[in-house]
């Protein structure tokens, strides 16, 4: 019909609209990049927000050492493509800094300590608004999160104390040292964001579709042999056709079975799908009920 | 398909919960180790029914305090439509929630327990409704099985919230009898209530009619950011960047910008990319213009025969969202369409009960979650419209220079002398 714009199109419109007033009003944003699906998502937002202009700001990936090898190379094809600055934050140099400890144990997850990283890295560059890909359907402390969510200058988040977001105005204004955490996709679904990779026929790294893979169960999760994890005494090897539904560090993002090898396969998978996707995949939030808040609280994406 | 976004408000008791729990059940929209998580929270707490406000009252304090504390947003879809619930608790912060869930609704859906009819919550939120000029709105008065599915009791707790709202300025309302907790009416027509013949709530919320709930008459186009490529292919490029608010743009169409007054016709409009022929809201776009004028973020296109209000002082019910009352003579920041700048509030004339629709005229101030009509004084001029006219170039926020807090929502109403 006439004057009807889709569902897709309506979030797209929302979102790129969020990504232009950042441009507008800060002086040093940057975009987390990290090369999984939700961020390549908001790349090719912002691609598009500033077409026929470059990207007006870097895009910044916080890399625990500890990644998946195609997704390094997905995310160095795409900055190439887009000719856009990366700035790589290192969390093996915050530890060689002695700015962090690496946790005892043969595969301990970094996720933790790339708080630190991240944070270091905004005052370092002085960046004032930071995008990320995070969306309200994922997880419980992030369901309740502002569009521009305001952190003070430790890089805390408080969830009692956050500004009302009403319309289609937002509130980035902050004093220096403090900075605003950016979520255009927040009203976006894990179905959304794949319905707008097909649409958008945009590439996504390797490891999303279904592929044989060396794994064994920790926790009920998949986990994938590799130079950083190492199974334990009783964690047996085996063979299997899996797909990562998230990608993260590999030792604590999960596969899940899959022979999914089409974008039309994945979005049938998630439609069908009754675990959510990092109750799946992540470790990271098996802590505890709170982990994510936990993290959040501290100043981690 | 398209998007519907809709809002509640209630308690746990008007069984709110168990109306939303079912659409996103019967929808397969909750995940099964969400729900096994909520189930095991509400037996833990003794709670009767599963609570699904457990779904998202996920931050520390709401659950140590066993409270809804914000806004929780929801998704769902069926073949028809893409669903988005901006649900707001009963309680604490009442105004401030229910005001920044309704600022993006196409609907409010209003509970009432069969039992209880038309309470004073209810009104509150029909009142809110009305003054956010939420396009659409559903009664639902749930709980019918209670009442023995009777069509009297129905009617009777209709027709006094229809009475109710002729004092208020709802364009669209229906009203549907539920059962939330057996099912009746909600995804599927009730077998037990054969005297009804209206649509159940989800057919109701998949065939409505949204169209016309943007305005697509006045032409307004406020440029967030101008795009100038520094490349030798795009030399000469210039493109006004920002989401259409209202109104049809058209390639060829002669446009006004303001404030320089000056005009010049459409040759290009880019979608991210793409080139079309017309632009339309909430679309995001660039256009570009035949002649080189000076326009910048904050500026706006609009038609030389249909142009927004253009002026520093200008009068709007605004709803108060901080707990530092709003002070006659204070100054705030004020963020209208994508201009910023300084508003003096010059003067309350009166304060609304939300509950009761009195004016307190002697109010002198206004407190958290209370709501005013106030004149303001901006230190830039405006391009505002009628906020019920226009919900896009009528509304505005106040932001407190010290705290950087948002502190007001305003709509803006028709000046009175």
């Amino acid at each position: 019909m006439r004057f009807e714009l889709t569902e897709l199109d309506t979030l797209e419109a929302e979102s790129v609209h969020i990504v232009r007033e950042v441009a507008a009003e800060f002086e040093r944003p940057v975009l987390l990049f990290s090369g999984g699906k939700d961020s390549l998502v908001l790349l090719r937002l912002a691609e598009k927000a500033f077409w026929p202009c470059r990207i007006p700001f870097p895009v910044m990936h916080v890399d625990t050492g500890h990644n998946f090898p195609e997704v390094l190379d997905y995310r160095d094809r795409r900055v190439a493509e887009l000719d856009v600055e990366l700035v790589v934050a290192s969390v093996q140099a915050s530890i060689d800094a002695g700015r962090v400890a690496e946790l005892p144990g043969p595969s301990a997850s970094r996720n933790r300590l790339q708080t630190t990283t991240l944070l270091d890295a905004i005052a370092e560059h002085r960046f004032d608004a930071v995008f990320g890909g995070a969306r309200r359907d994922e997880e419980k402390a992030r369901a309740k999160e502002r569009v521009f969510s305001f952190r003070d200058e430790f890089g805390q988040w408080d969830p009692k104390n956050q500004r009302p977001e009403l319309w289609n105005l937002y509130n980035g204004r902050h004093h220096p040292g403090e900075h605003i955490r950016v979520f255009p996709l927040s009203n976006w679904t894990e179905a959304d964001v794949w319905e707008y990779i097909a649409q958008e026929s945009l590439e996504v790294p390797s490891i999303y579709f279904g592929h044989r893979r060396q794994v064994f169960r920790r926790d009920g999760l998949l986990i994938s042999t590799g130079p950083h994890v190492a199974p334990g005494e009783h964690e047996e090897v085996f063979e299997a056709t899996v797909r990562y539904r998230t990608v993260g560090d590999m030792t604590c993002t999960g596969a899940v079975e899959s022979a999914a090898a089409t974008l039309e396969e994945i979005i049938a998978e998630v439609a069908a799908a009754r675990i959510g996707e990092r109750g799946a995949t992540r470790a990271d939030d098996k802590v505890s009920e709170t982990a994510m808040e936990d993290r959040k609280r501290e100043g981690y994406f | 398909m398209e998007l519907l976004r809709f809002t509640t408000a209630g308690s746990v008791d008007d069984g709110k919960s168990t109306l939303i729990g079912r659409l996103l059940y019967d929808t397969k929209s909750i995940f099964e180790d969400q729900l096994e998580a909520v189930e095991r929270e509400s037996r833990a707490r003794r709670y009767e029914q599963v609570n699904l406000a457990l779904l998202t009252d996920g931050l520390r304090a709401e659950r140590e305090q066993g409270i809804t504390i914000d806004v929780a947003y929801r998704y769902f879809a069926t073949t028809k439509r893409k669903f988005v619930i901006a649900d707001t608790p009963g309680h604490v912060q009442y105004t401030r929630n229910m005001v920044t869930g309704a600022s993006t609704a196409n609907l409010a859906l209003i509970l009432v327990d069969a039992r209880n009819g038309v309470v004073e919550q209810s009104r509150r939120h029909a009142v809110l409704s009305s003054l956010l000029h939420v396009p659409h709105l559903v009664l639902c008065v749930n709980k019918m099985d209670l009442v023995d599915y009777d069509q009297g009791r129905f009617e009777e707790i209709r027709e006094d919230f229809e009475s109710f709202c002729t004092r208020l300025d709802v364009e669209d309302l229906t009203a549907i009898p539920i059962s939330a907790l057996n099912g009746d009416n909600v995804v599927s027509r009730s077998q037990t209530m054969d005297w009804y013949d209206g649509p159940s709530l989800l057919h109701h919320l998949e065939n409505l009619y949204i169209g016309s709930d943007r305005n697509l008459i006045d032409p307004r186009f406020p440029v967030q950011y101008v795009l100038r490529p520094q490349r030798a292919e795009f030399h000469d490029y210039r493109g006004y960047a920002g989401q259409v608010a209202s109104g049809v743009f058209q390639v060829g169409d002669e446009v006004l910008a303001l404030p320089s007054g000056l005009s010049s016709t459409i040759v290009a409009i880019d979608s991210l990319g793409q080139s079309v022929q017309e632009a339309f809201p909430p679309m995001s776009a660039a256009i570009r213009l035949a002649d080189d004028l000076d326009i910048s973020r904050g500026d706006m296109l609009c038609r030389v025969h249909n142009r927004p209000t253009a002026g520093q002082d200008l009068d709007a019910m605004v709803a108060w969202l901080a707990e530092t009352p709003m002070r006659v003579g204070g100054k705030y920041v004020i963020k209208h369409t994508s201009r910023t700048g300084r508003a003096l509030v010059g003067g309350l004339h009166y304060r609304l009960d939300v509950n009761s629709l009195h004016r307190d005229l002697e109010a002198t101030t206004l407190g958290l979650n209370e709501i005013g009509r106030v004149s303001l004084r901006a230190t830039v001029p405006l391009f505002y419209d009628e906020y019920r006219r226009n919900r896009t170039t009528g509304c505005f926020v106040l932001v407190e220079e010290a705290t950087n807090n948002t502190v007001g929502a305003g709509m803006i109403v028709e000046k009175t002398g």
